[in-house]
């Protein structure tokens, strides 16, 4: 669906050049969530940009539906903008417009006559839920319905992909999702592609197959969602897979706890999919001549199975804690022991 | 009782010149509105970041709207003498006027019409660009309804102050409410003359004001 072969954006500047696409290549395929994350700057909107001409890459082809995005123009390029959505952080709304008006721009850009694209603006409507919101303005609606009209609006020409640029990122919680879940709602009954830039691994975690992890403007992971969760490699993607593991007290309690049992180990042990669901503990505690004390766990829902991270110290001698954590490991569970925190 | 407080006043004369005055007015606004609309148009879509980026015409443009928003009404009136000769065939009467208003206030409106497109949220142009849409498009479904308030807004300002240039056109031999105030009522000492002409500008003052608040507020849905 959309391939990208050594992809690299350069912005030209006074104060010097800004490499914020450093030769990446990646595919993504048809019907996939695709989720980009990465820190403020890291390049992620400008990836998402190339992938519909609103940028053009300085080196490198960027192939959506088989069309070169980089290179089309004119005619053809805005063809092409026709069949890929996108979404903004902002909404980027016409404040001019009501509702169905917002909606209807996307089509009368396409040229569909005025009839059709009634019907086609009370179908979107009804599709992410804004019905009894037609003849509202923007100003009137809530950041979720706002991003909603957005939603409708980039669907509105039936296009194959939709790009989302920190589509929830000016949303609360409970909103951020329910987008989430339009989306998903969305991929699943259209068949759409989507590709979203994020930098709150909870929405990596909650919809996305793969992810891609992005710093200054490399790719510098890449994988299914869990597999990452489950082992990630580079310090960035261990502290992105944090945010969502570990509830905020956790490295204060750690640290509290290496300071008070100098002793023993704090180890984190990581469970994925069925693994999560052996008495692990209680075999520990039969097998092992040892005090193992559970300090905090959690579960999280992915988009494809569920993951979770416990926390235990274990006291007792050295050598029976290291065959510990080697059953452990042969149990498919990550262990890792916990070094005082920097 | 209108004969005794109002000696001087000869009512027919005062409604052909208010007629005059509201016929330069109306004109000059409109050509104002259209001209100042293109060159603000212009001015914005050319500088930087841009979809017509371009430093030159940009250049030339904002010069020439910057030289003509600088010199003084009358004496652009009096520079413009040979070109209003050319187009209009006399340097007297309403007619006469137009040329110098409309070339006074253009661009004067364009700035405005300039820092009214440059708040639109960029965003918004990004989208619609997303979306697929042509630069006609985007001029005339996004950028105008966008900064629609703001132009509304700004051209009730510049019909104001083209009532105040009709006046001073008027003492040059333009006609309207301000030769009369000038000829019947300063020349000739007639305070009561110049007091009617006066107000009369005021309530037209007024009601271009009234209207364009009105209708700013009502186009206005942010
Ligand atoms: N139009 C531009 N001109 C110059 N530099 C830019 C432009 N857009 C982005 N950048 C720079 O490119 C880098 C990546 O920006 P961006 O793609 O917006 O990152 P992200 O979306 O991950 O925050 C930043 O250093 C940013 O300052
Ligand atoms: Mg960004």
């Amino acid at each position: 669906m959309i391939t990208l072969s050594n992809v690299t954006k350069i912005y030209k500047a006074k104060s010097g050049n800004v490499t914020a696409v450093d030769n990446i290549s990646l595919q993504i395929q048809e019907g996939e969530i695709f989720g980009i994350i990465g820190y403020s700057g890291a390049g992620k909107s400008s990836l998402i940009r190339l992938l519909n001409g609103l940028e053009k890459p300085t080196s490198g082809k960027v192939l959506v539906s088989g069309r070169d995005m980089g290179a089309i123009k004119g005619k053809e390029l805005r063809q092409a903008r026709q069949e890929i959505g996108m979404i903004f952080q902002h909404f980027n709304l016409l404040w001019s417009r009501t509702v169905r008006e917002n909606i209807a721009f996307p089509l009368e850009i396409a040229g569909v006559p005025k009839e059709e694209r009634m019907k086609r603006v009370d179908e979107l409507i009804q599709l992410v839920g804004l019905e009894g919101r037609e003849n509202a303005y923007p100003s009137q609606l809530s950041g979720g319905q706002k991003q909603r009209v957005g939603i409708a609006r980039a669907l509105a020409n039936n296009p194959k992909v939709l790009l989302c640029d920190e589509a929830t990122s000016a949303l609360d919680p409970q909103t951020t999702d329910a987008i989430l879940d339009l989306l998903v709602d969305i991929n699943r009954r259209l068949g759409l592609t989507i590709v979203l830039i994020t930098h709150e691994m909870h929405v990596i975690r909650k919809i996305c197959d793969r992810v891609a992890v992005m710093e200054n403007g490399k790719i510098v992971e890449l994988g299914e969602v869990l597999q990452v969760f489950r082992k990630p490699q580079q310090p960035i993607t261990k502290r992105f897979v944090q945010q969502v593991t570990e509830p905020e007290e956790t490295k204060e309690t750690i640290e509290h706890l290496l300071n008070k049992y100098p002793n023993g180990k704090v180890v984190q042990l990581t469970f994925v999919g069925e693994a999560a669901e052996q008495p692990l503990i209680t075999n520990l505690i039969r097998q092992f001549d040892l005090n193992i004390n559970i300090l905090q766990g959690k579960i999280s829902q992915t988009h494809h199975g569920s993951y979770g991270v416990l926390f235990v110290h274990m006291d007792g001698d050295e050598a029976e804690i290291d065959r510990a954590i080697d059953y452990i490991r042969q149990q498919q569970v990550e262990a890792e022991v916990m070094a005082g925190v920097d | 009782m209108w004969t005794e407080l109002f000696p001087n006043v000869i009512w027919e004369k005062i409604w052909e010149a208010t007629i005059e005055t509201l016929y330069m007015t109306g004109v000059s606004v409109i050509a104002t509105f259209i001209l100042g609309t293109i060159l603000g148009l212009l001015l914005f879509l050319t500088s930087k970041g841009n979809i017509w980026e371009n430093r030159l015409i940009n250049a030339v443009i904002a010069s020439f709207v910057n030289i003509f928003r600088s010199i003084p009404f009358i004496i652009l009136i009096i520079l413009l003498i040979p070109f209003t000769n050319l187009m209009v065939g006399t340097i007297l009467g309403a007619n006469a006027a137009l040329p110098a208003l409309i070339i006074g206030a253009a661009p004067f409106y364009a700035r405005m019409v300039e820092i009214a497109l440059r708040e639109i949220d960029k965003g918004v142009i990004e989208a619609a660009k997303a979306m697929g849409a042509k630069t006609t498009t985007i001029i005339f479904k996004v950028l105008i309804p966008e900064s629609l308030p703001a132009l509304v807004s700004g051209i009730t300002v510049t019909a104001i102050a083209l009532v105040g240039y009709t006046a001073m056109a008027g003492v040059v031999g333009a006609g309207g409410l301000g030769n009369l105030a000038y000829l019947e009522g300063f020349q000739r000492n007639h305070n009561d003359v110049t007091f009617v002409a006066t107000v009369l500008i005021l309530i037209i003052v007024f009601v271009i004001q009234f209207v364009g608040d009105f209708v700013t507020s009502k186009i206005d849905k942010r």
